[in-house]
C-alpha cells in the first residue's frame, strides 16, 4: 500500500504539471463531500432515524412492560393460590371439628333418647296400671250396683212384696251386699 | 509515465494492446483516479467541477437517504421487510459501536455515526458496483471532508464537556504515568491527538480504497492484456481474471470493514471528548 502510494507520488512528481497528486484536495471536491454528508446526516437524523428510535424504544417498553405484567400476574396467581390453600385447610379443619362434634352429639342424643324412652315407657306402664285399677274399681262398683238392683228385683218378685219403703229396701240391699262382699272376701 | 498513461488509455479503449504485440503492459497508475469534469459551475471565485466522483456522491446520497426513508417511513412495532433490514443496521450502530465505545451519553450520536457508516459504506461499495466501479472514498478529498467533520465535532465537544484547559490537560497528562515521563508523553499526546488523528483518520480510509481499486484495475487490465496466441498468455489471462474475481470478494469485505473502522474511530474520538480518559 505504502509502495503504491510512493510510486504514485513519485510518478506524479516525474510526470509533470498535467498529473495532479492523488493526495491533492481540491476545494470544490472537499465542499461537495461535506455537503453530501451533511445532506445524508440531515435527512436521516431529522426524519428517518427519530422514527425508528421511537419505535425501538416503544418496543423495548412493550417487552419490558409485558415482562413486568407477566411477573405481576404470576405473583397475583401465587397469592390467590396461597389464599385458596389456606381456605381449604381452614375448611378441612372446620369439617373435622364438625365431624367430631357431630359424633359427640350423636352419642349424647342417643343416650338422651334412650333415657327419655325408658322414662316414657315407665310412665306409660304406670298410667296403664292406674287406668286399669280405676277401670276395675269402676267396673266393680257398677257390677255391684247392678247385681244389687237385680237382686232386689229378684227378691221382690220372689217375696211378691212391694218394696216401696226406700229405707227398708236400702237396708236390705246393704245387708245383702255386705253378705255378698263377705262371701267374695272369703 | 506519460506513455504508461497512454498505454492504459489505449488498453481500456479496446485498442489492440496485448502480450507479444509489441506493446508493454499498460500498468494503471494514479491517472485512473482522475476524471474529466462533465460540467462546471462557477460560484463566486470557486469553480465546482461535476465529475464521475460527484455523480457517485449524489447517487450515494440518494440511495442511503432513499432506502432508510423508505425502510423507516412508518415503523411498525413488529418489523417487516425493509424495516427489518434497516433496524439491523440501526441496532448494529447503536449497540455495536455507540454503546460499546461511547457508552453513557452516546445515544444522541447514533444518527451521526449511522450516517457515516452507511454513507461511507455505499461510497466504498461503488468500487465493485458494475457501472460505477470507483470507490468515491478513493478520491482523497472525500475522506478528508469526512474526517474534518469528525474532527470539528469531537474537539469542540471535548472543550465544552471538559473545559478548554481540562480538555488539553486530560489529553496531554493521562493519569497513571511516572511524572518525568510527561516530558516525553505530553508533546506526543498533543501531536498525535490534535494533528495526526484527523490525518490518519482520513488516510486510512482513502489508502485502503485507493489501493484496492488500483489492484482491481491492475488485474483486470492484466487479464485483458495477456489474451494472446500463446499458452502462457492464456494461462496468465485466466489466472488474472480469477484473481480479479477473488479480489472483488475481498474488496467487498474491506469496504465494509473500512466503513466500520472509520465509524468506530469517530465514536472513539467522540467518546474521548465526552469522558476524560480513565
Amino acid at each position: 500500500m505504502i509502495d503504491v502510494l510512493t510510486r504514485v507520488i513519485a510518478a506524479t512528481a516525474e510526470g509533470g504539471e498535467e498529473m495532479p497528486s492523488v493526495l491533492a484536495v481540491p476545494l470544490d471536491e472537499l465542499i461537495i463531500g461535506l455537503i453530501a454528508f451533511l445532506i445524508v446526516f440531515g435527512a436521516l437524523g431529522k426524519f428517518a432515524l427519530p422514527k425508528i428510535k421511537a419505535t425501538l424504544d416503544e418496543r423495548a417498553d412493550a417487552i419490558e412492560g409485558g415482562l413486568q405484567r407477566a411477573e405481576e400476574a404470576q405473583a397475583e396467581s401465587q397469592r390467590v393460590l396461597e389464599e385458596y390453600k389456606q381456605q381449604l385447610a381452614q375448611a378441612r379443619e372446620e369439617a373435622s371439628a364438625i365431624r367430631t362434634q357431630a359424633q359427640a352429639d350423636r352419642t349424647s342424643i342417643v343416650e338422651e333418647a334412650r333415657g327419655e324412652a325408658r322414662q316414657a315407657a315407665a310412665q306409660g306402664t304406670a298410667a296403664a296400671e292406674a287406668q286399669m285399677a280405676a277401670d276395675r274399681a269402676q267396673a266393680m262398683s257398677t257390677l255391684t250396683r247392678q247385681v244389687g238392683e237385680l237382686s232386689v228385683e229378684l227378691a221382690g218378685k220372689v217375696v211378691s212384696e212391694s218394696l216401696k219403703d226406700d229405707a227398708r229396701v236400702r237396708a236390705t240391699v246393704d245387708a245383702f251386699l255386705d253378705d255378698l262382699e263377705r262371701q267374695a272376701a272369703r | 509515465m506519460i506513455s504508461t498513461t497512454a498505454g492504459y488509455i489505449s488498453a481500456s479503449g479496446g485498442v489492440d494492446c496485448h502480450l507479444m504485440s509489441g506493446c508493454g503492459f499498460p500498468a494503471p497508475g494514479a491517472e485512473i483516479f482522475l476524471f474529466e469534469d462533465i460540467f462546471t459551475v462557477q460560484l463566486a471565485s470557486l469553480e465546482f467541477g461535476f465529475s464521475k466522483v460527484t455523480v457517485l456522491l449524489l447517487l450515494g446520497v440518494v440511495l442511503i437517504v432513499g432506502f432508510f426513508s423508505y425502510a423507516f417511513r412508518k415503523p411498525q412495532l413488529v418489523p417487516r421487510g425493509a424495516q427489518n433490514l434497516g433496524e439491523v443496521g440501526y441496532v448494529f450502530i447503536r449497540d455495536g459501536i455507540v454503546r460499546e465505545t461511547i457508552g453513557k451519553g452516546g445515544e444522541k450520536f447514533v444518527p451521526f455515526l449511522f450516517s457515516f457508516f452507511f454513507f461511507v459504506w455505499i461510497l466504498n461499495f461503488f468500487g465493485i458496483l458494475p457501472g460505477a466501479q470507483l470507490p468515491a472514498t478513493s478520491i482523497f478529498a472525500i475522506p478528508v471532508a469526512f474526517a474534518l467533520i469528525v474532527y470539528f465535532t469531537w474537539v469542540p465537544l471535548g472543550m465544552i464537556k471538559q473545559g478548554p484547559i481540562g480538555f488539553f490537560k486530560n489529553m496531554m497528562f493521562p493519569p497513571g504515568v511516572p511524572k518525568p515521563m510527561y516530558v516525553l508523553l505530553a508533546p506526543i499526546e498533543l501531536i498525535s491527538n490534535i494533528l495526526v488523528r484527523p490525518f490518519t483518520h482520513a488516510v486510512r480510509l482513502f489508502a485502503n480504497m485507493f489501493a484496492g481499486h488500483l489492484l482491481l484495475a491492475t488485474f483486470s487490465i492484466a487479464a485483458f492484456y495477456l489474451i494472446s496466441a500463446s499458452v502462457i498468455g492464456i494461462l496468465g489471462s485466466v489466472a488474472s481474471f480469477a484473481v480479479t474475481v477473488a479480489l472483488t470478494g475481498f474488496e467487498a469485505f474491506i469496504q465494509a470493514l473500512q466503513a466500520y473502522i472509520f465509524t468506530l474511530l469517530a465514536a472513539v474520538y467522540i467518546g474521548s471528548a465526552l469522558h476524560a480518559e480513565h
